[in-house]
């Protein structure tokens, strides 16, 4: 199963489906007669880096909940290593914004550790190969060095870092993680993004992380899953963060405008009234979609 | 050396039932208090001892009018509270603060009606002293089984639970994505807190019950940065607490005015909040802003 390259979906049929570790397949999801979700599909594969981008409202944080089997869809289906229904296991999940009491008594190891057993029942026996684990996925992500320290009392980033640990101990197949990079100063932001950007690529994990900021993300993102009003539009960052491709989706123009290695979408003036909304208008995706 | 112990432990101490029954009681409850403390106040829901400490005085004070030990309305009324408060929702906040707070309400009012009564209608004026600030020596041996078996059943819940309440106590969503049935772990756990606040309503009585809940994990929880070392200095410094307590109440008897002694409950919360005192000037750094700090 190891693969050195990736290849276009259309060739190598097999190794697709056998690696594809996430497909979201037609998924609306409607929240008290409002339409959160329409018709989104995309899929990712083992060690792909993908970033959910949308303004605040835009559904990231409902998608993320149908795919992790919190939020049921009211169409469509999300298969997870090829399994539609079950026990959704083999995904790592970092909430967003967890607010960890500088009182309470755990230390980061302690919760990395709880990402391993925490859903056993009983009293943990000590355990060397458990302990080995944890500061194996300590090292990984950078966090030995305040390992023994309480949770509440590390900084923003070290506990990004220690949830990280926490939701990859477990060897799942899928990350997800629900807006990571808020709150965070500019610096924490890129090491917790090029440690994401690693972990995906050396443990061979289908990474989706959800921002309201792209730029971050653009030098390491393989695959963009763009949410404007609910619709979705997914390929490779050049695939997808286009004039037309954009303002297709959002329902109005949008201009999209290169400035050195950084990207803005700015709203234009409407050329012509466009109204938005049969079933068939579902936007661009990557090439090898029919 | 004996003339020390001698003036530690006054003449018949420990040829007293009444003292037998304190200790072994008394031990229990802070066992029991200490363990379910810490995860009380992890999981910030001291609001919920409280309420239970309240609404206990309702069940003591009930009890008393039957004839019957305490500890049963003790137990029965703060576990049948810890179901209500499940039942109205204590997950969102706002509506747990309305809803605790009504249902308090209420108990405290009938409670004022059955300790009325308990004073008119039956011989027993100490009543109300009695389910308010315990009364430890005053506990009869033929309550030593029920309370082993309510502590066993506390501590048995804490056990199978232990992990999934930890980590539900960080954070809900985490225990959602492990697949915890979070909704009934936290139910457990509310009913373990329930027997411990009854326990302790026994030992120290039922308005200073919290004092034995959330004091020595409180004071713990300065000390260690480990759940299950926060438990065990929760329990030891709750055992300490209460058996000098102990001590020093049946010493009293010979202390002014004479031939009275002190309350037990108000020597062991007064050891609570000393050592809790202490350990805050142990540890005045254990705070630190989490947005201050490397990146």
């Amino acid at each position: 199963m190891t693969m050195t390259q990736r290849q276009p979906e259309t060739r190598r049929q097999p190794d697709t489906i056998r690696d594809e570790v996430l497909a979201v397949d037609g998924i609306s999801v409607r929240l008290s007669g409002r339409e959160i979700l329409h018709d989104v599909r995309f899929s990712l594969r083992r060690g792909e880096f993908a970033g959910l981008i949308g303004s605040n409202g835009a559904g990231k944080t409902t998608l993320l909940r149908v795919i992790l089997g919190l939020t049921a869809p009211t169409a469509g289906e999300v298969r997870i290593g090829g399994r539609s229904r079950g026990r959704r296991g083999g995904v790592g999940y970092v909430p967003q914004k967890i607010l960890l009491d500088p009182d309470m008594p755990l230390r980061a190891r302690d919760l990395v550790g709880l990402g391993l057993h925490g859903q056993r029942y009983g009293i943990p026996l000590p355990s060397r190969s458990r302990r080995e684990r944890v500061d194996e996925m300590l090292r990984a992500v950078g966090a030995e060095e305040f390992a023994d320290a309480r949770v509440g009392n590390l900084s923003g980033g070290e506990q990004q870092r220690v949830l990280i640990a926490h939701a990859l101990i477990s060897r799942p197949q899928l990350l997800l993680l629900d807006e990571p990079l808020a709150n965070l100063d500019i610096r924490s932001e890129q090491e917790v993004v090029a440690l994401l950007a690693r972990i995906a690529k050396e443990q061979q994990v289908a990474v989706l992380l959800s921002a309201h900021e792209m730029n971050p993300l653009l030098p390491v993102m393989d695959r963009v899953v763009y949410l404007a009003a609910g619709r979705a539009a997914s390929g490779t960052p050049d695939e997808v963060v286009r004039t037309e491709v954009l303002s297709e989706l959002y329902g109005h123009h949008v201009d999209v405008i290169q400035v050195h290695d950084r990207i803005l979408v700015v709203a234009g003036r409407a050329e012509r009234p466009h109204t938005p909304a049969s079933d068939d208008a579902t936007p661009v995706a990557g090439p090898g979609r029919p | 050396m004996s003339g020390i112990l001698g003036s530690v432990f006054a003449p018949g101490f420990f040829g007293s039932e009444p003292v037998h029954v304190a200790l072994a009681v008394g031990s229990v409850a802070a066992i029991v208090s200490g363990v379910l403390g810490v995860f009380t106040v992890m999981r910030g829901q001291s609001y919920a001892g409280h309420a239970f400490a309240d609404i206990s005085i309702t069940g003591g004070s009930g009890s008393f009018l039957l004839g019957i030990s305490p500890i049963w309305g003790f137990a029965g009324t703060s576990v049948l509270a810890a179901g209500i408060m499940d039942m109205i929702g204590i997950q969102r906040p706002r509506g747990r603060d309305l809803a605790t707070g009504i249902v308090r309400g209420a108990a405290l009012g009938l409670a004022a009606l059955f300790l009325y009564w308990d004073t008119t209608h039956t011989s027993t004026t100490g009543a109300t002293v009695t389910i308010l600030f315990g009364s430890m020596f005053a506990i009869t041996p033929s309550t030593v089984p029920v309370v082993l078996a309510l502590s066993l059943a506390a501590l048995g819940i804490v056990a199978v639970l232990y992990r999934p309440l930890l980590l539900s106590s960080v954070s809900s969503e985490l225990a959602f994505a492990r697949g915890i049935p979070v909704r009934v772990a936290g139910v457990a756990c509310l009913v373990a807190i329930a027997l411990a606040v009854s326990l302790s309503a026994l030992t120290i009585g039922a308005i200073l019950s919290t004092a034995l809940l959330i004091g020595p994990a409180a004071t713990a929880l300065r000390l260690t940065t480990r759940p299950g070392q926060a438990m065990a200095w929760a329990v030891v410094i709750g055992l300490v607490t209460t058996w000098l307590g102990i001590v020093l109440a049946y010493d009293s008897f010979s202390w002014p005015p004479a031939r009275h002694a002190w309350p037990v409950s108000f020597f062991v919360v007064t050891l609570i909040f000393l050592c809790y005192l202490a350990a805050h000037l142990v540890s005045p750094g254990q705070r630190r802003d989490p947005a201050v700090g490397r990146g």
